[in-house]
Order: C-alpha cells, then structure tokens, then sequence
C-alpha cells in the first residue's frame, strides 16, 4: 500500500499581469518528510506556498495538502495545515495566551482543548513566563516562537514555513531549528523556503531549487552537492617551514596541489574517502606535523553558482572564507 | 526547549465556526484592542466632545440658527460626523491586520473569509456607537434634548447606524487600497473632514455662496444631520428654499445610504479580494 504524499505540487503556474512568477514547479513530499524550497529573492518560493496554502490562486496547475485538492477542497486543506508567515503574524495587542486562543477557536478547537494544549506549547517554546504579556513587549525571537506556537495550536499533520530563520540571530536560529527537528519527530511534515543554504543543509531530507519561478535541481542536499562536482582534501601543517615539503608529499599522492602559504592550508582534489586515506597516511609517514585534515565537499552555494551561474545570496559580499562543508577525517571513516 | 515531550493532549475533531461565530471572535479579539489601547477611542470621544466645546462656546454665539440653540442644533452633527468616520475607523484596523499579515494568518483557517469583514465592521460600529453614546451624554450635559417621542428618538438613531453601514464599506474599499496606515490617514483626513464640514454639520447653509450650499444641501450628510434634528426636534425643518434631500431627509438618508451601499460594497469586496489574492 503506497501513503499518501503530504504535499504535491503539480505543475504550479501563477502569473501577476506581465510577470510569471511560478512557472510550472512540481514536488513530491511524502509524509514526516521535510521539503526546502531553496532559492534567492524573487525565485518564487513564497508565491508557490502562497498557493499551496490557499492564500492565491494559482492560474494553472494545482496541488494537494493531505490528500486535499488545493483548488476543489479549500476548507479541508485549510483543515490540515499551519502557516508560519514571512513576518510573524501574532497580534501584537493581545497576550500569548489569547493568541492562541484567537487562532485556535477559529480553527475550531473547544476553548477545554486550547488552554491546556495552549500551556503546553508555551511550555516548550520557552514562553511560560510571558504568556499574559501584550506581544507587542516580546523580542524578535519570541515573537517567531509564539508565531510557531500558533500554527501549531491545531497540530497539523503538514506546516508550511516561509523563510522561518530569516531575521533572527544565530542562537534563536539554533533554537528554531531544534524545535522544527523535534515537530519532524513527532511525524510532522514540513515545508520550508529558505534562501540560506546552510539552513536547507541543515533541516531538510529533500531540496527543490528554484530559480526564476522554474525547479532547476531536486534532490538531497548530498546529491545535489555531488552534481556539483568533485570533493578536495584541505589539509593545515603546523609549521609555515614544512610548506615545501608538504607540497610535495601531496603531489605524489594527487597531481592538482593549490597551496596558501598565510594559512598554512594545501588544498587538493580527491576522489574520496580512498584517497583521503592514502593521503592522511602519507603524511604520517612523513613525520610532518599536520594541524588538520579534512575532505571539503562543494558547498550549496557552490551548487548554486554550478546550476544558476549566480550566487544564491547576491547582496552578501564575497566571502573567502566561506564556511566549507569540512567532514573531518573521523566524522568521514565512521 | 526540545527536552520538553511534544503535547500528550489528543485534538479534539475540528469543527470550524459558522459564519457569526467566528465573526464574533473577531468581534472580541478587536475589542480586546480597544481594551489594550483606550486611546483608541479618542478618535470617537475626546475629539468629538472637543469639537462640541469648541464650536458651542466658539462660534455659538456667532450663528444665528432658527428655533433652537446652536449647542442643540450642534450635537446631531457631531455625531453624523462621528459616524461619517467610522469609514476612518475600518480602513485603519484592516490595513494594520493586511499589513500585519493577520489578515494572511486568518485566511489560512477553514473559516468564512467574510467574516474578516464582518467582524472588523461589527466591531468599528461597536467602536463608533461608543462615540455616539459619549456625545449624547455631552450632549445632554449642555442642553441637548430628543424632544420629540420614544419612536423618533429609535429611529434617529437607528439612521446613524445605517448611516454608519454604508460608511464601513467606503472604509473596506480605502482600507484594501491603500499600502499603510499613514496614507490611510492622509487619504481620509484630506476627503472626510472637508466632506463632514461642507454640509449643514456646523452651520446653516443657507448662509453660504449659492453653489456651495446646494453642494452642501445634496451632500448625504446634510440629508442624516437635518433628519436628526427634525427627529429629536432640534431645530425647525428645512425652509421651502433648501433643496429637496433636506426636505425629506429621512427618505434621503435611508436612499443615501443603500446607494452609498450599492456604490462601495462592490468596489470594496473586489479592491479586498485582489488585495489578499495575490
């Protein structure tokens, strides 16, 4: 018996006078899965989940939300769904508590169900203490958790989450990302767009790029970043004097050596845990001391350029230090 | 924050709120706004009283109005002033929840998406009515009196009511349309408030240039203010000269008010649904 897929999106297409902003996007996500639509400003991320929520109306194609036609049964999918917004959408004159109240009658939930369900959401988002303060006194990141805890009053069985992170600092981020992690636990589903890719790396079992309201790629982050080529060895020694001697150590284990002196770093291309091996054991019988030894895989940033010919992040400056997907040689042999 | 195991509680069936009842909610949940801001309300009570004070001490002494007092003739214009912006009042709250995303928000749930304007309209004739409550108790206070019967005292006040129905359309119209609250405000001050005063609001029209007054006369204002006079009697009616609204005002507030109706409603809901479509 094959389930029902928690979310389908069939040949979307959503046109605003000249402008196509969707043009034809498709996606599988089966149940207690989570799908990132990964893409940069304008791809037509939010437009697509602006259509699979029911918030528009899509000028052709359709999809499904729990088995639920999005077009022919609105109300069912409404039903089955929750909606974490771009901003967070909490009323800002009302309490926490009332809130969720707001919401979670008008999902038509029995006040009995809500306040105890209330309790415990606020509970596990850290919001006890300030579930009878006015919103309007709560700081970026709780207003983002309570948003959460709204969409979540009803339990739906599917979330969608536009750009959940964006706007809050790295440790409310951290926070959030746990916190979805637990919901996908709990056999929840989730769609989110992100525009960062180390989020969509992080969070995601599959990734759907969009670009210009077209999916350019599909697929795991792990496939996606071997579509972008092949992994390098970047390797540290100790001593800046050793430079010299390491580059040629490594060109006789692999041909393709690029060397930093300033970072002490060789970088060279690898085929893999194989060769990786056969380099972290050339070293060891050189006697050079070796700060560190990684495998670098392309970032997804790396297949971003590789599939767009632009970077994800346009406005972000370049960065050279740019934080590679570094697997240290113990992560890599377990 | 992931330690804590996920709710124990089993969900309860869904059964999504009819119409009135989530109307309702959103009823209270805009109340409990007033409730967190009474400064809310200023709008429909310190201003109003103050330009009772203002205008009756003021210029009272200046206009000259035939049987009655200008403080009586006074307070029916204020509060057909108070309601005409209960249209500022709408367009303010549904721009703040369009703008805020609730709007997003309420539309996801399985509920009526009317009752996001019903609601919102519910509750600013609630807001204005406070107003219209505020002003006859001032009113009283400095000599205004329905002098006239049970029956015309209901029914002037039912007008302002109906009055106050056509009005909220032209505020979910403006509210839909505009982009914030400031150009809400912009838009509204620079129409209502020349509109509330070019009328027989605040004085007679018949002192005024000959275009104006008739322009003033056929203003749907004039038609609510002179049928609250003649219902609460304060003031005669209109002279033979007035033009024809004034002379039948009742008539022409209720016409006035199902035309504005027919007018707005559509430009309204169409300006709402394109609004929150897309």
């Amino acid at each position: 018996m094959t389930t029902t897929p928690a979310v389908e999106a069939v040949d979307l297409v959503k046109r605003f006078d000249e402008t196509t902003a969707v043009d034809g996007v498709s996606f599988v996500v089966p149940q207690g899965t989570v799908l990132g639509l990964l893409g940069p400003n304008g791809a037509g991320k939010t437009t697509t989940t602006r259509m699979l929520t029911t918030l528009s109306k899509p000028t052709s194609g359709t999809g499904r939300v729990a088995g639920h036609d999005i077009i022919a049964e609105p109300d069912a999918v409404r039903r089955s769904m929750g909606l974490v917004g771009q901003v967070a959408t909490v009323d800002e004159l009302l309490t926490a508590r009332e809130n969720l109240w707001l919401i979670g009658r008008l999902a038509g939930l029995p006040k009995s169900y809500i306040r105890p369900a209330g309790d415990d959401l606020l509970e596990r988002f850290s919001l006890t203490d300030a579930a009878d303060r006015v919103v309007k006194t709560y700081s970026g990141g709780m207003r983002r958790r309570l948003d959460l805890a709204v969409s979540l009053i009803a339990a739906p069985p599917v979330l969608f989450l536009d750009e959940p992170t964006t706007g809050l600092d790295p440790r409310s981020r951290n926070d959030l990302w746990d916190v979805l992690r637990g919901l996908v636990r709990d056999g929840t589903t989730l769609v989110l767009t992100t525009q960062y890719l180390e989020e969509a790396d992080q969070l995601c079992d599959d990734i759907v790029v969009i670009d210009r309201g077209k999916v350019i790629a599909a697929g795991t982050p792990t496939q996606l970043k071997d579509q972008a080529g092949a992994a390098s060895v970047v390797l540290t020694v100790t001593e800046a004097a050793d430079l010299g001697r390491a580059e040629e150590v490594l060109r006789r284990c692999t041909p393709d050596v690029y060397v930093e002196p300033n970072a002490r770093r060789l970088t060279a291309q690898a085929d893999g845990l194989a060769d990786m091996t056969r380099i972290g054991q050339a070293f060891a019988d050189s006697g050079i001391p070796v700060d560190d030894l990684g495998l670098q895989r392309p970032s997804l940033d790396d297949v971003f350029l590789a599939l767009t010919g632009h970077r994800a992040e346009e406005a972000s400056p370049p960065d050279d230090e740019a934080p590679a997907d570094q697997t240290d040689l113990e992560g890599a042999l377990r | 924050m992931t330690t804590v195991p996920a709710a124990t509680l089993t969900r309860p069936e869904l059964k999504p709120p009819t119409l009135i009842a989530s109307s309702w909610i959103v009823v209270r949940r805009n109340l409990i706004h007033i409730k967190r801001m009474p400064e809310l309300l200023l709008d429909v009570t310190i201003q109003p009283v103050m330009f009772v004070l203002l205008f009756a001490f003021v210029f009272g002494g200046s206009i000259a109005v035939a049987g009655s007092n200008y403080r009586e003739f006074l307070v029916p214009g204020i509060m057909a002033q108070t309601m005409a912006f209960a249209s500022f009042i709408v367009a303010i709250g549904l721009t703040n929840d369009l703008d805020k995303g609730i709007v997003d928000r309420l539309k996801s749930l399985p509920i009526s998406r009317q009752s996001i304007l019903v609601g919102r309209s519910v509750s600013s004739l609630i807001h204005s009515s406070i107003g219209i409550t505020v002003m006859a108790v001032t009113g009283l206070a400095i000599g205004w009196r329905a002098r006239n019967g049970v029956l015309e005292t209901a029914l002037g006040f039912g007008l302002l009511l109906l009055f106050g129905f056509a009005m909220i359309w032209l505020g979910i119209w403006v509210g839909s349309a505009m982009r914030s609250v400031e150009s809400v405000n912009g838009v509204m001050f620079t129409t209502m408030f020349p509109i509330t005063f070019v009328a027989n609001t605040f004085a007679p029209t018949e002192h005024m240039p000959n275009w104006l007054a008739l322009v003033a006369e056929w203003n749907p204002i004039s038609s609510l203010v002179q049928a609250l006079r003649d219902l609460w009697g304060n003031g005669v009616p209109a002279g033979a000269d007035a033009a024809w609204p004034l002379q039948h005002p009742v008539l022409m507030t209720v016409v006035w008010s199902l035309f504005l109706t027919a007018v707005f409603a559509p430009m309204a809901v169409r300006s709402f649904q394109r609004r929150s479509r897309d």
